[in-house]
């Protein structure tokens, strides 16, 4: 039996979240093949074709796949589901919105956000917000899966894949895409960013946040991130969060400044390369996971750090 | 216009902790709540109710205790509730959770049609984010998952507008009522009861389900019995490293803690300089 990879993809372009994704499938010990669905999805096709370890893509090419409603394309994957011991999805909010229908419709129990494969039925994943792990064994005949994608590297290229076209299913049409409004910033994307500057509830107020953290953003080309405190006291909008129940990232370098380090927002940047925390309390729990520690007032020590980058 | 609002006692999972030695989870001394996710599906229901009348059902799986948990929702405004409970639904996994709880918002059904089902995006015990979608599928709703706003609502032509959480952005999505909703977090803020409300749920005349009362006749279905996963063992996240290296300078003058730290960095991650170099451009 094969595995099947959902791919996260705009049409054009393969993303990233796919390359991790095969990387958690390869683990599996069998064929990988990847489903894209999309419209005129040709280029995005190609790339994964190219992926290592990739056996086989499948195309469905159909207008109805353009925006990828969830309920079109988990109609797709079950339709062709057979052959396939394990279907997964990257944890993105595309991949989590997919892969929980298919396995409704297949009438089989998730086991969501894997950050291990210790057999081709037990997982392991975080459970309690991420302060603990378990290893979950599944007695499913086909296992759906979204996996985390911060704890597999990304599969590598040089792959060469055939490509076969599937059969479009039906457009169900019960739901549609009206709009699509896109957070405007010129600053990296969260969950792709090399770097990222990240803010807590040690910043005070909205105002420092901005007046503090962007400049040194800035002149490190990085993405901004806040704690679950420094979103829920206003400073910045919910899509800023890192953390377990935010955005998991994993960057070459995270500057933690002015966080604490509540374990649900550990769970979510742990995995960075590089830490660097700032914090006046020098029994902060975010210096347990720190590489480096700077102990002081955050107001005088991030405009220097921005002009020493600059 | 009738919603039902599923909702989960939970562990306040912030004080979890696995124990060192025995690698089992220490919940002794953890309070138990309102899975806060699922307080935003009520609130959300509730506002709804504010703007077309209606009624909020309340419902929950759990054991008897996770009556305090539907009392306070009773307080905040929800005016029915039901705890479905039976010694049969012991050790479900979402799956066998999913199937027990439409059955009995199957029952809910029988007496007054269900136009929205509410969940929170998950809860924070297992975090798996399938209950819902499990229900949806069940009871053949359609599914709206990780909701930040309800825009309108169409009772003529049963049609809901909402705002999802994307990447990078918001959709804004149609669909066909009955649908079921899982609400994300820091949408609304919960309203708290006064003290008449307080009085008005805890006299309020709950309902209990039992496995034959929520309409579910094969025991093997429900429960341990019903649930392909378990889980295996439990250990703590491995710590990421002992403890930050600490910059300190003589002085411990910003400036010269700020060269110090960057020193050290790029002495140790040569890689990073150039990075920084190539994304500041």
């Amino acid at each position: 039996m094969a595995i099947l990879v959902i791919a996260e993809h705009d049409n054009a372009s393969l993303k990233a979240a796919t390359l991790n994704t095969v990387s958690a499938a390869a683990k599996l010990g069998s064929e990988v093949h990847v489903l894209v669905a999309g419209a005129n999805c040709g280029a995005a096709a190609a790339e994964a074709a190219k992926v290592a370890g990739v056996a086989k893509v499948r195309v469905a090419d159909a207008a109805h796949y353009e925006t990828q409603t969830a309920e079109n394309v988990a109609a797709l994957v079950v339709a062709n589901a057979a052959g396939y011991s394990h279907i997964l999805a990257p944890s993105t909010a595309n991949g989590k919105n997919v892969a929980p229908r298919v396995a409704a419709l297949l009438d089989v129990a998730q086991i969501s956000d894997i950050v291990a494969v210790e057999s081709a039925d037990t997982f392991v994943r975080p459970i309690y917000a991420g302060n603990a792990m378990a290893t979950v064994k599944s007695a499913d005949a086909v296992k759906v899966m979204t996996v985390r994608t911060t704890a597999f590297e990304a599969a590598g290229q040089g792959g060469s894949a055939t490509v076969e076209a599937v059969a479009a299913a039906a457009d169900l049409g019960l739901t549609s895409v009206k709009g699509r409004e896109l957070t405007k910033s010129a600053r990296p994307e969260l969950g792709a960013a090399k770097i990222i500057v990240s803010g807590g509830r040690g910043l005070g107020n909205s105002e420092n946040y901005h007046k503090l953290l962007e400049p040194l953003a800035d002149a490190l080309g990085a993405a901004l991130g806040a704690s679950r405190a420094a979103v829920d006291a206003g400073y910045v909008p919910n899509d800023y969060q890192v953390g377990q129940t935010g955005k998991i990232v994993a960057p070459q370098l995270y500057i933690a400044v002015g966080i604490s380090g509540a374990i649900q927002h550990l769970a979510g940047m742990k995995d960075s390369k590089v830490i660097v925390a700032i914090n006046k309390d020098p029994e902060a729990p975010i210096f347990q996971v720190a590489d480096y520690g700077l102990v002081g007032d955050l107001f005088e020590v991030v405009p220097e750090l921005a002009k020493a980058v600059g | 216009m009738h919603s039902v609002v599923c909702i989960k006692q939970v562990p306040d999972s912030a004080q979890i902790r696995v124990h060192p030695v025995t690698n089992t989870i220490m919940r002794q001394g953890v309070p138990a709540i309102i899975n806060p996710y699922d307080l935003f599906a009520l609130e959300e229901a509730l506002r709804l109710k504010d703007r077309f009348g209606g009624t909020v059902t309340v419902i929950t799986m759990g054991p008897p205790m996770a009556e305090v948990a539907l009392r306070k929702c009773l307080s905040f405004g929800a005016d029915d509730a039901i705890l479905v409970s039976d010694r049969a639904f012991a050790g479900a996994d979402t799956l066998a959770t999913s199937y027990a709880l439409a059955a009995a918002i199957g029952k809910i059904r029988e007496n007054m049609p269900v136009d929205l089902i509410f969940t929170g995006k998950q809860t924070i015990d297992g975090d798996t984010a399938q209950v819902g979608p499990g229900i949806a599928r069940r009871l053949d709703y359609q599914l709206l998952t990780y909701v930040s706003a309800i825009r309108e609502i169409d009772h003529e032509k049963r049609e809901i507008l909402v705002e999802r959480r994307a990447e990078g952005g918001v959709q804004v999505l149609k669909t066909k009522l009955p649908c079921l909703i899982t609400m994300l977090e820091g949408t609304n803020e919960m309203r708290y009861g006064d003290m008449d409300d307080m009085f008005r749920a805890a006299r309020h005349p709950l309902k209990q389900w039992d496995r034959l009362a929520a309409g579910i006749e094969d025991p093997n279905v429900v429960g341990l019995k019903g649930s392909p996963t378990v889980v295996g063992k439990v250990f703590a996240p491995k710590p990421r490293s002992q403890r930050a290296e600490i910059i300190e300078t003589v002085d411990n003058d910003p400036k010269n803690l700020v060269v110090t730290l960057l020193a050290k960095v790029f002495t140790q991650h040569p890689k990073l300089e150039r990075e920084i170099e190539r994304l500041a451009k």
